[in-house]
């Protein structure tokens, strides 16, 4: 519960001094192994970079950075350009949180803090379960439910209300960025519930109580102290979330059109880096075309890293703001 | 990949060598034929017994790959091989590959178009305007003309094609640049090509769906997946003018019109055939064996197995809705059988 304390250590052991010493023989061989598990996360994420770096030499020399701003991806006349895949990623990416941040975080906030323990709990179950899906189920729901609902009423509704927007421009075809956005969005709110409401949860309770003896109602007591306190544990859940939503391939190529195209209009069809690696790669003809889909792996591997990277360096700069206090 | 492909197969190897001592034929490729070919190879094994063909539908590609690297035992693919391909091979080898053909496929026009019921007719150039973006309503001259009769509506053609890389786009695509130049200079043929309109949909159920969902769209599918999922399909218009349905007989018509003029390496396309019943979209596909094999046991039990396929496992084929080899290319078969060493 203690989210302020650092990771705890194991009780103290009272014994003899030659059962300690065997039990400090067991200390070795536990850390050995232990770190030998820790340095192999290290070692398969290296040779994944190895790996894609190898596997794209092809591409990369014939390319180069072009890759990056080509819009072309044409295996016949062996023309490959990332920008297409790269756009449709981070922008399915970006309407899904912000669909899902306000949605989960407030679920997470409800549940955490004003609802009755028993009615938590029970959600909280159905919202592991709902994490445990398999994102073809997900796809299929995109497919039959969300894809003709977008068709017939969103995407019109949205062109009558909202359509001297660009975002919000051409045919309704029912797939596309917003629905692969929204498709996403509800594959990762439980991340962002489950992981949030934990965080929140696990809150000291003298905070809340402090809180309250100055005279802050229910409400001021969350808003103003818990829920600044979680902020790290809660932009770790929105950053996982974040990952997800950026590599999920099977939902997001059953519901986003798979056309290359770059468009300000979220109701344009586009594709995603994975999803045009799973499509293509069985079929790729020409080691060229096999090495621009390795080469886009690596892309999405810089992508996450990067993004990962801009999240660490946002908790470190709150912390920093919030007087170090919140460490979860 | 390669090195992970390895393990696996070693595994898949010291497997086998545990539990059984029957001769393991690896093959990998097409998944168009895998419904025929996973029959054959199931009804192969319980005739003998000590062979047994384990055969992976990884996509013609994947199959054309895994054969070049040696990693499986023999390939499969919808597409011949190019002349790149089979170069890389021999440079690999030492030695070149082959193709036999095993059975043969169709590719069908599908669509959704709210109150047409009827079947409706497609010439070639429609076909090809309406992938190329330039035939854009449905009440266009060139669809209509062909549809008297039909009530066809003003609406915008929604073109759906299929996303993941496809031996069935690649006999779409094939026809398309065969029948429109401007489809051969724009786009070409292949199994991703660059489509100038349309939405893509995952696999043939992918596509399906896609046409199921929005109204007044059209795409293609193989006649195997139309036929098994009670698809409607409209016909097309031959190289003799007239306007077939794909069925098991006009696509064998479309293969017999071929079988009088097969190269001796059987890589051929056989789409927008001669022959006045001949379906235009249509094609082989094929076995791709190596010339030599350094088992001997190897070599002898994949020839046994090819004579058994042209002769008693042809017959397997009508009933899982593919059409049977006409008898010259059989007999041509059995002939290019000796080349295997």
């Amino acid at each position: 519960m203690a989210a302020t304390t650092t990771v705890p250590s194991a009780g103290p052991i009272a014994g003899s001094r030659s059962f300690l010493s065997r039990l400090r023989e067991g200390d070795e061989i536990a850390r050995l192994i232990t770190f030998l598990f820790a340095i192999s996360v290290v070692l398969v994420t290296l040779l994944l970079i190895f790996e894609l770096w190898q596997g794209s030499a092809l591409a990369r020399h014939k390319f180069g950075l072009q890759f990056f701003l080509t819009r072309v991806w044409d295996p016949i006349a062996e023309q490959f350009g990332a920008l297409p895949f790269i756009y449709g990623t981070f922008i399915t990416a970006t309407v899904s949180l912000v669909i899902a941040v306000p949605l989960g975080i407030g679920a997470a906030i409800f549940l955490a803090e004003l609802a009755p323990v028993r009615l938590s709990d029970t959600l909280e179950f159905f919202i592991d379960l709902l994490a445990a899906v398999p994102s073809v189920i997900y796809g299929l729901l995109g497919v039959f439910i969300v894809v003709p609902l977008m068709r017939v009423y969103v995407q019109p509704g949205l062109k009558n209300t909202l359509g001297f927007l660009p975002l919000f421009t051409g045919p309704a075809y029912g797939v596309g960025f917003l629905t692969a956005g929204i498709v996403l969005a509800i594959m990762v709110i439980p991340y962002i519930i489950s992981v949030s409401r934990e965080v929140l949860m696990s809150v000291p309770r003298d905070q809340r109580e402090a809180a309250l003896s100055l005279g802050s109602t229910r409400w001021e007591s969350t808003w103003k102290v818990v829920v600044p306190f979680a902020r790290t544990g809660i932009m770790g859940s929105i950053f996982l979330a974040l990952a997800r939503a950026l590599g999920e391939t099977m939902a997001v190529t059953m519901v986003i059109g798979n056309t290359p195209t770059i468009s300000a209009s979220l109701l344009s069809p586009g594709y995603s880096i994975a999803a045009v690696i799973a499509n293509e790669f069985t079929e790729a003809t020409g080691n060229l075309h096999t090495e621009a889909l390795i080469e886009l792996g690596l892309v999405l591997f810089l992508l996450t890293f990067l993004l990962n990277g801009v999240a660490r360096l946002l908790i470190v700069i709150t912390a920093q703001r919030g007087g170090g206090t919140a460490h979860a | 990949m390669k090195r992970i492909a390895g393990i696996f197969l070693a595994a898949l190897v010291v497997a086998s060598m545990a539990s059984a001592q029957a001769l393991l034929i690896n093959g990998a490729g097409a998944t168009f034929p895998n419904p025929i070919y996973s029959k054959w190879f199931d009804e192969y094994h319980k005739k003998n017994g000590n062979i047994e063909i384990n055969y992976q539908s990884v996509g013609s590609g994947a199959g054309i790959k895994q054969v070049t690297d040696g990693t499986v035992d023999f390939g499969a693919s919808d597409g011949p091989m190019s002349d790149e391909q089979l170069k890389a091979f021999q440079e690999k080898h030492g030695f070149g590959i082959l193709h036999f053909p095993t059975v043969l496929g169709a590719v069908v026009p599908t669509y959704n178009i709210p109150g047409v019921t009827a079947a409706l007719n497609f010439t070639p150039d429609a076909l090809a305007g309406i992938f190329l973006g330039k035939i854009t309503k449905w009440n266009d001259p060139a669809i209509a003309g062909a549809n008297k009769g039909v009530n066809l509506p003003a609406a915008d053609i929604v073109v759906v094609h299929r996303s993941d890389g496809s031996g069935t786009t690649y006999v779409w695509t094939d026809y398309l640049s065969k029948v429109s130049d401007e489809w051969k200079t724009k786009v070409g043929k292949g199994a991703s090509p660059n489509w100038p309109v349309g939405l893509g949909g995952k696999g043939s159920e992918g596509v399906t769906g896609q046409i199921k969902n929005a109204p007044n769209s059209i795409g293609y599918v193989e006649l195997i997946y139309a036929v098994s999922n009670n698809i409607p399909y409209g016909t097309v218009k031959n190289s003799s003018g007239s306007f077939i349905k794909a069925d098991l007989a006009s696509v064998s018509e479309a293969a017999a019109a071929a079988a009088k003029t097969m190269p001796d390496d059987f890589r051929v396309s056989i789409t927008n055939p001669a022959g006045a019943k001949a379906y235009p979209i249509a094609t082989f596909t094929w076995l791709l064996i190596p010339e030599k094999f350094s088992d001997a046991a190897k070599r002898d039990s994949i020839k046994g197995f090819l004579n058994w396929m042209l002769a008693d496992g042809q017959n397997y084929a009508e009933q899982l809705s593919y059409a049977k080899l006409p008898k010259e290319v059989v007999a041509k078969e059995k002939i290019a059988l000796a080349k295997i060493q």
